[in-house]
């Protein structure tokens, strides 16, 4: 029983994710080919371990060096780093005071509340992606509002650049970033701002001091829950972004369907998967922090 | 419970020269239609160990947060050393609260809780050092200082939470149901702890329970609230002997109480209680009148059994036992009389290897002084 329970996990690994990560990185050592698939070699058994040896010995770092030679790699895994950063700390932002708003909220709403965070997960990402596109377009609803409201007399450009990466990025992860702050806040006694206050806290002061320090667990999951899956994020940057944004998942979906170029996109992806390894590191070590800080 | 001096025992709110620490003054507190606080006056004095007690819901806690200054009184004034509080916000005032659960800071250590206080006083480290360790010193908790209060046992929290609202040398300290979280003997052991902390310190001390034992242990003046009202204000002894009324002689311990009409008023009272019977004498309580409805009081520790019929007591009824309990330290007689009360009777042991004497079933002689029962007003 004991080994069916710790067995499970491990074929799950071994076959959801280190088996096709296998592929993925024999596929970056390859070299293109115009055949199907479209790369070289493959590995045929049938010549036994001569062919085994022989597929061995054609696999390079081609492709690796290959990606140091066009700036336009480093460039687009910078830029995904930046703006992952950059739109974490927006959903932040946007996502603190909304969590606090609900963990302050009397206790019969906090059900509906948490329903409205969760309710935009029942329609399709995509979908939820292309209503931005008509709110942010020239014609779009923001333009004809705020032109109707004479804030403005120009309809503002805002799809197709970076700012409509950002609030597509923080409109989709919000909930990701809500969920955990909300869970630690909640479970705060409030009797603990009373005493900050009884022992000489204004409310600012207990906030900062007893507030935000017992949520850090929960902000550090939702940083983390929002930063890894932006960096790799292709459909918003595809569909939101301009031919300015530059992103490391759009290249990489360049250089499979568009340039067909298997060994090199897998390139990409295995030097992504990389950076994110640190990230997911650092996240295991914060769990495993506070599980021994609740022992 | 402080002496104030050698040798006059210590009654500041006997003394019309005394002046009080805190003045409630006709308060009242109403959330919504529920009136919580219905006109209540106190004065609380200097040095005392102050003790609200009452059933939940009788508005002892929304009393103490309006000290606190988390509620705010919807009418009347609280003064607390001359000063109108009712504008002051509780980070502004020189009160401190131990709540009642404890609500120490789970991301400090215990030396940083007890020093929250002191460090938003704006004082320099090494005045905050030292009043920690003279706090740690004074709940014996030198050793645990590095800890994190979920590394520490519900005991030790308790002394952190004292500690901790100690700190800041507060005027007045208010204890939130302070021993509710123990179990029974630390509960003994910490409310002589209490006493003894009050006593070194010289705070005011002002405690919520509905724990009558635990207000009348600690405190030097109880507080018997009911319903938003104050029913009685006294000493342990005067709340325990000399109870006002009926409600606070049935909350404070064991009692028995016998329904009746006065049939005599003088120095004493004489309450007819059944047809035939000669009435029960007892000593009378405020605002009786002859001829009214009333009701007699008496403590079961203060009632004599006996299997002969006792010649020296007027006040002497029969009846079989109904019930015994043993309680290690005392023996309890459940007595039905004929006319229908049973009468609860309290027999200490004294010595390890007593004969029993009586049994279920056996007749029995209840009696009691003229002085021991009272007679109060319905």
């Amino acid at each position: 029983m004991r080994r069916l329970l710790v067995g499970v996990p491990f074929v799950w690994l071994l076959v959801l994710f280190l088996v096709p990560f296998g592929i993925v990185l024999k596929i970056s050592l390859s070299d293109i080919a115009l055949a199907i698939p479209p790369y070289t070699p493959t590995l045929d058994l049938t010549e036994g371990w001569a062919g085994i040896r022989d597929f061995f010995s054609r696999l390079d770092f081609e492709n690796y060096v290959f990606l140091t030679s066009d700036d336009l790699y480093w460039k687009a895994y910078l830029s995904s780093l930046q703006i992952a950063v950059i739109a974490t700390i927006c959903t932040l932002l946007v996502g603190f005071p909304v969590a606090y708003g609900m963990a302050r909220a009397p206790e019969e709403w906090r059900p509906a509340l948490l329903m409205l965070v969760i309710l935009p997960f029942w329609t399709s990402f995509l979908i939820r992606v292309y209503a931005w596109i008509g709110i942010l377009s020239t014609e779009g609803f923001l333009n004809q509002f705020l032109l109707w409201t004479g804030i403005i007399s120009e309809p503002l450009t805002i799809l197709n650049t970076n700012t409509a990466v950002y609030i597509g990025i923080v409109y989709t992860y919000l909930p990701f970033m809500i969920l955990p702050i909300y869970a630690t806040l909640e479970r705060m006694d409030a009797s603990l701002l009373e005493a900050a206050e009884d022992l000489g806290c204004s409310r600012m002061q207990a906030f900062w001091l007893i507030t935000v320090p017992l949520a850090r667990p929960g902000v550090v999951a939702g940083c983390f829950l929002v930063f890894i899956p932006t960096l790799g994020e292709f459909v918003i940057p595809s569909l939101l972004g301009g031919s300015d944004t530059l992103m490391i998942g759009k290249v990489l979906w360049e250089e499979f369907f568009n340039n067909r170029d298997w060994p090199v996109a897998s390139a990409v992806a295995i030097i992504l998967l990389l950076i994110l390894i640190v990230p997911i590191v650092l996240f295991q070590r914060n769990q495993q922090i506070n599980k021994e800080a609740e022992q | 419970m402080a002496a104030a001096g050698k040798e006059n025992v210590f009654a500041p709110w006997k003394d019309d020269a005394a002046v009080p620490l805190i003045r409630i003054d006709q308060v009242s507190k109403r959330f919504g239609d529920f009136t919580a606080i219905d006109k209540i006056s106190l004065n609380i004095y200097p040095q005392e160990f102050f003790a609200l007690l009452g059933p939940s819901g009788c508005g002892k806690t929304t009393l103490m947060r309006m000290l606190a200054g988390f509620e705010k009184p919807s009418g009347g004034v609280i003064s607390i050393d001359g000063q109108d509080m009712v504008t002051v916000p509780p980070n502004k005032r020189a009160v401190n609260m131990m709540f009642q659960s404890y609500a120490l800071f789970p991301h400090l250590s215990v030396w940083d809780n007890i020093a929250f206080g002191l460090r938003r006083d704006g004082l320099d480290k090494d005045r905050v050092a030292a009043r920690v360790e003279e706090m740690l010193k004074l709940v014996q908790l030198g050793q645990f200082a590095r800890r994190k209060p979920h590394q520490i046992s519900g005991g030790q929290r308790q002394r952190v939470a004292l500690a901790r609202s100690l700190a800041k040398a507060p005027k007045l300290l208010l204890l939130d149901e302070p021993l509710g979280a123990l179990d029974k003997k630390l509960r003994q052991e910490t409310q002589f702890e209490l006493m003894d902390i009050q006593e070194k310190t010289g705070t005011t001390f002002v405690i919520v329970t509905h724990d009558q034992e635990e207000a009348m242990t600690v405190a030097s003046r109880v507080a018997v609230m009911d319903q938003g009202k104050l029913i009685q204000v006294e000493t342990p002894q005067v709340i325990y002997e000399q109870p006002n009324s009926v409600y606070v002689a049935d909350f404070i311990g064991d009692v028995n109480l016998i329904p009746g009409s006065v049939s005599e008023l003088g120095g004493g009272a004489a309450l007819a209680w059944a047809e035939g019977k000669p009435p029960l004498l007892g000593q009378p309580g405020a605002s009786l009148a002859k001829g009214q409805n009333a009701t007699f009081a008496i403590r079961p520790e203060k009632i004599a059994i006996s299997a002969e019929e006792p010649q020296d007591r007027n006040n002497r009824v029969q009846g079989k036992i109904l019930e015994i309990g043993y309680l290690g330290n005392l023996s309890t007689y459940h007595v039905e009389l004929p006319e229908g009360p049973v009468i609860k009777c309290e027999v200490g042991n004294r010595s390890r290897v007593e004969r029993r004497d009586f049994t279920w079933e056996d007749e029995v002689w209840l009696s009691w002084s003229d002085t021991a029962g009272l007679v109060l007003a319905r």
